[in-house]
């Protein structure tokens, strides 16, 4: 129990135990250095909208060991599939697929019941959203708007059209690769994310300013969703696989003993 | 045994167009409609009704009206509706303490109804201040923006370990201010990104 002495441990012992019970259900540090920093010049928004100061390192107390519950009776028929859930009187133009994967812990472990969202423009690039004024022209038939719940051992499914690159005001030539965004909840708080999906081969990946705020290939590597032609609905829907880790907790706990020991 | 632990995927912005996927009729969708998730608490939950109000600015001193603010807190006797708060099952159905609000993408104003919430634990089981934890995404922002928003007038705001760790001068850019007169109490908190009044962010 070396490891929590730097805790302060005042107070009867039942408080201690509950304590460093709850210590114990700390997430691992989110290693910052191997996320996209918050200040990148080559995505210009964020010039005027990073921090400027050092962030305050806090400890993760009943706040962030905490977070909203999410459960399968919170969807609605449809919110995993946007093929069908922007349909007014036909199917979406463009390649149908299918995008699954697993979402987990650090420790490799599925995370079930976990709310995962995702968004994104139609087949030609083109969002469904107040603010956007692409020339390309919206399908009557797509959304763009899904959820899911993941099952229990942290797998996920959706079926969609595969998205459009398109350009944005960033430099005068910026080109987004195609993606989905991905908000995921995870158990806790502190275990929050959102991400971005791209697709194995897009040339637009390597030039993407968003992408190479990401400061290693292997960063890269892990938000490139693979084909997976196991996956496929033969005439139907090629299949991409994505898996997400989310942080995973500092120790693992069985029945209330710490795994291994 | 050495445990080799997987990296945790990158993040990525959440961009201009988060509301289709996190509040599609604010984006303009069709869809969804009947939810309201800056509405947090309900009329059976303990503790006092309030309106939470914030203003978000970026360093050039324009709104930010593009954001997406999610909060997490306990309700009114400091319970969290969570596996891990052995209180959990004594909360009142209409609360589950999270809240998600767009703007109305001009004005960078975005408002939650909820309750006041109670004090909670910290690890070393003193109680903290009570606090709505909030997270921010935009275009513009990598990874989101965490901070907490404290209330002007609890005395228990002297005594919380995290207000603690700030230098007085910043400790009041997570507090928000009350204004009473009419209708439901309301708390009010700008959050600046950058600039002389820039807010605590946190290293969750």
């Amino acid at each position: 129990m070396n490891e929590h002495s730097h805790l302060s441990w005042a107070g009867p012992l039942t408080d201690r135990r509950n304590a460093q019970e709850r210590y114990a259900r700390a997430y691992q540090p989110r290693e910052r250095h191997l996320h996209p920093a918050a200040d990148f010049p080559g995505y210009k928004s964020t010039i005027a909208r990073a921090p400027k100061q050092a962030l305050l390192s806090i400890p993760q107390t009943m706040s962030e060991l905490t977070g909203p519950v999410f459960g399968h009776n919170d969807l609605a028929p449809h919110d995993d599939d946007m093929i069908v859930n922007g349909q007014v009187d036909g199917e979406p133009i463009g390649e149908r697929i299918i995008v699954h994967g697993r979402v987990l812990d650090q420790n490799g472990r599925g995370l079930p019941n976990t709310l995962v969202e995702v968004w994104q423009a139609n087949a030609g690039g083109r969002y469904r959203h107040k603010l956007e004024d692409y020339l390309a022209p919206l399908d009557p038939n797509f959304g763009g708007c899904g959820r899911c719940v993941t099952d229990e051992d942290g797998n996920y499914h959706f079926r969609t059209i595969r998205p459009g690159a398109y350009p944005w005001r960033n430099y005068r030539n910026s080109w987004r690769p195609a993606h989905i965004h991905f908000s995921l909840f995870g158990p806790a708080f502190a275990t929050r994310l959102i991400t971005q999906m791209y697709f194995e081969g897009d040339p637009l990946i390597p030039i993407c300013p968003i992408v190479n705020a990401v400061p290693d290939k292997a960063g890269v590597d892990a938000m490139t969703a693979l084909l997976d032609t196991t996956a496929n609905t033969p005439h139907d829907c090629l299949a991409y696989r994505f898996d997400i880790v989310l942080r995973g907790p500092r120790q693992i706990f069985f029945e209330n003993r710490p795994e291994g020991l | 045994m050495p445990v080799t632990l997987l990296r945790e995927t990158p993040s990525q912005t959440a961009g201009p167009y988060v509301h289709i996927g996190l509040v599609p009729s604010a984006a303009g969708l069709q869809t969804r409609t009947q939810e309201n998730l800056h509405v947090v608490a309900g009329p059976q939950t303990e503790g006092e009704a309030i309106k939470l109000e914030l203003n978000l600015w970026d360093g050039g001193g324009a709104p930010i009206v593009d954001a997406v603010v999610e909060v997490w807190q306990a309700d009114g006797k400091g319970r969290y509706r969570h596996p891990l708060d052995p209180r959990s099952s004594e909360i009142a159905s209409d609360f589950r303490g999270f809240g998600r609000a767009a703007s109305d993408l001009k004005s960078g104003y975005y408002v939650f109804e909820t309750v006041k919430p109670g004090r909670v634990e910290n690890i070393d089981g003193k109680l903290m201040a009570p606090h709505i934890s909030l997270t921010l995404f935009a275009r513009g922002m990598n990874l989101q923006l965490n901070t907490r928003v404290y209330f002007a007038d609890e005395a228990s705001n002297d005594e919380d370990p995290i207000l603690a760790m700030v230098p007085p001068p910043r400790r009041r850019t997570m507090i928000a201010e009350r204004k009473d007169g009419g209708g439901t109490p309301t708390y009010t908190l700008d959050i600046h990104c950058q600039g002389p009044k820039e807010t605590v962010f946190f290293d969750v």
